[in-house]
């Protein structure tokens, strides 16, 4: 296993920042941590990166134990955490050099492995990193951290205000890694993220709600899913949420997800009961279920 | 090595970079020592002085023309009662008010004594006490010629003894106090400027979370604080280096020691300011923090460094106390090497005291030192 965690837990003071986590990735996995801020994500690869030690459980990464072989750890991963954490002062090749050079190897070296990546920064390689934008700034990041040809990578919410188009390629870009028999560990709030990986685990107030694949994930949803739309949203959502039979209203886009508690629900009912509302042009359609109302409802 | 080069070369070029720090690094401290040197004196010119002449006399109309010559009194009025003058004292219009009794030209003459009444304003201390001194000099002074004038021959067999001191000032002939600030001063500086940067440094790193990403790598911490660090330690020496070349050009401090010695003692010396500041750095979470301890320090270890205030003055706890001031081995042995010419073995207990703090201060901050959160 290239990632095996067991029983974890983590509290500061009396804030309970993980309960109990369980769970393991095989090697050259793309595993995803899917879950709202303060779900505990930081501090779960804070704890697996070596820089917070657990109150209960154990874990392993690459094969060595967090707390005993912590050394061999640091110098066969790579970590990028969620804050830019490059020297802001310093140039893209700079920075670049410095981090080679601290992990005892040469941009040289391991340049196969970053090209793909390094082309698109290179022509900005003078430029100061705290000049780049939010793109480049993470590009750069993951350059620095793969620099030593790590074993395992963790990636702490690459993508948080990134622009979509960046987000899109960063996630090709780990696509690709994952090809070259890196193991990833990432972390995201976005949801629709969570279907590029392997498996995922959905976790929140530091307790996981389920691991799977994104497909089974999907695929366990319990119920029939319906698409509703009206011509007034917020009287939609409060109409459906009045109406006895329903199950969840959740706003998706332009349409509502809505789901029933009865088996035999004929959506004529819902309409009828709508226009009675005052509602018009109202549209029920079904669809199926997404990753996103996954965690809401094992969130409920 | 190869890394601890790479650091220090990375942090060369950050200095550099910061567009603010570099003046606040070499020209701020550089300024300082030409103000400060030319501002700190122990010298008090221009005492305003008046005086309350009721003996109407040739004698008392010589005593106050003796202040009036004084280049350190501007004698400014002849008060009419003592009241008006301690008016005056009040407003702040004089600092010294000398109170000529009646009769004192003939009980002199007819008792060979008499009293003067001096009143000094002590707001400031140390200048009342330095205005003390010159008062009572003039007044000696005057008292010998009048000795001289008053003397008749019948006398000569009851003349009394006198013993007349002649100090030598060694070391600093004329007491020019420059030749004294100087030295202390230029301690100051390179005491400030590399406590103040090492202590802020590696804090700065946790701030802008790139201490994080540096925790997650294999580097030892030796190599990081030592990367760190030298820097400091190279900046620290410059400004001594431009420091006792201002002082020779402009001041013309005299450097009877060796230079190399004032070098080796420095060198250990930033070593123990340096490890104050690491040791600062690990229980800070933001340069804010850090510049308040560091200024905490600096100024209780200045005013007790013997640079301002003589330790001798100082109560007995206090002197014990700046047995663990680094400023004030440093202020002794710039003075000593300086004035003095001191060698290796007298400037040897400072040397290893200094020594054994380096050691110990840097022990302490590298074991508190950690590379987890």
């Amino acid at each position: 296993m290239s990632i095996s965690v067991t029983h974890i837990s983590k509290s500061y003071k009396k804030v309970k920042a993980l309960q109990d986590i369980s769970f393991e990735v095989k090697p050259g996995e793309l595993f995803g941590l899917i879950g709202p801020d303060g779900a505990g994500k930081t501090t779960l690869f804070r704890i697996l990166t070596t820089l917070l030690i657990a109150n209960e459980g154990s874990a392993t990464v690459a094969g060595f134990d967090v707390v005993a072989d912590y050394k061999k750890i640091r110098s066969s991963v790579g970590y990028m955490p969620g804050k830019f954490s490059l020297y802001q002062d310093l140039t893209v090749e700079e920075n670049l050099n410095f981090f080679a050079t601290i992990f005892g190897t040469t941009i040289e070296e391991n340049y196969d492995l970053i090209k793909d990546i390094f082309v698109q920064i290179e022509p900005f390689k003078n430029r100061r990193a705290g000049k780049l934008s939010g793109g480049m700034k993470q590009k750069l990041a993951l350059c620095c951290a793969l620099i030593h040809k790590p074993k395992v990578l963790f990636l702490d919410e690459p993508t948080t205000g990134v622009d979509p188009v960046s987000r899109k390629e960063f996630w090709d870009m780990l696509k690709r890694l994952q090809q070259k028999d890196i193991t990833i560990l990432v972390s995201t709030p976005y949801m629709d993220e969570a279907a590029l990986c392997d498996r995922i685990a959905l976790i929140q107030h530091g307790k996981i709600l389920e691991i799977d694949t994104p497909q089974s994930i999907v695929k366990h949803y319990p119920k029939q899913i319906y698409n509703v739309r009206a011509n007034n949203m917020y009287q939609l959502i409060t109409s459906l949420n009045d109406y006895e039979h329903h199950h969840s209203v959740y706003p998706f886009g332009e349409y509502v997800h809505y789901t029933d508690n009865r088996t035999d629900f004929n959506p004529k009912d819902l309409i009828q009961y709508l226009e009675s509302n005052n509602l018009s042009e109202v549209e029920i359609a079904k669809t199926v279920a997404t990753i996103e109302d996954t965690f809401m409802e094992l969130a409920k | 090595m190869k890394t601890i080069l790479y650091i220090v070369q990375k942090e060369f070029k950050q200095i550099f970079r910061n567009k603010g720090m570099l003046p606040i690094i070499f020209v701020l401290p550089l300024l300082q020592l030409v103000i400060l040197s030319n501002a700190a004196t122990f010298e008090v010119k221009h005492i305003k002085f008046g005086y309350i002449d009721k003996d109407r006399t040739s004698t008392s109309r010589a005593l106050v023309e003796k202040f009036n010559a004084s280049t350190y009194f501007d004698v400014l009025t002849n008060f009419p009662s003592e009241a008006l003058a301690s008016s005056a004292m009040l407003k702040g219009e004089v600092d010294v008010v000398l109170e000529i009794p009646h009769y004192f030209e003939r009980d002199l003459q007819k008792e060979k004594y008499n009293t003067l009444g001096v009143t000094i304003n002590a707001i400031d201390g140390a200048a009342a006490g330095v205005e003390n001194v010159y008062v009572t000099q003039i007044v000696q002074r005057f008292n010998q010629n009048l000795k001289v004038e008053l003397l008749q021959v019948s006398d000569q067999q009851i003349q009394p003894i006198t013993i007349e001191t002649i100090p030598l000032f060694w070391y600093n002939e004329t007491l020019n106090y420059k030749t004294f600030m100087v030295p202390g001063i230029l301690v100051l500086l390179v005491t400030m400027i590399t406590l103040f940067l090492s202590g802020m440094n590696i804090v700065r790193e946790k701030e802008i979370g790139t201490l994080e990403q540096i925790n997650v790598t294999p580097i030892k911490k030796s190599q990081f604080i030592i990367g760190k660090l030298f820097p400091f330690w190279v900046i620290g020496m410059g400004l001594l280096t431009v420091g006792l070349i201002l002082a020779k050009l402009i001041f013309h401090v005299p450097m009877l020691g060796s230079l190399p010695l004032m070098y080796l003692y420095t060198s250990i010396y930033i070593l123990v300011i340096l490890g104050i500041g690491l040791f600062i750095s690990n229980f800070t979470e933001t340069q804010q923090q850090a510049m308040f301890i560091a200024w905490f320090f600096t100024v209780i270890f200045i005013l007790m460094s013997g640079l301002f205030t003589p330790i001798e003055s100082m109560p007995k706890w206090a002197q014990l106390f700046t047995e663990f001031n680094p400023i004030k081995y440093f202020v002794e042995v710039m003075r000593m090497v300086m004035l003095k010419g001191s060698g290796f073995m007298d400037i040897l207990p400072q040397l290893l005291k200094t020594l054994t703090y380096a050691v110990i201060m840097n022990g302490l901050a590298v074991w508190r030192y950690r590379k987890t959160t």
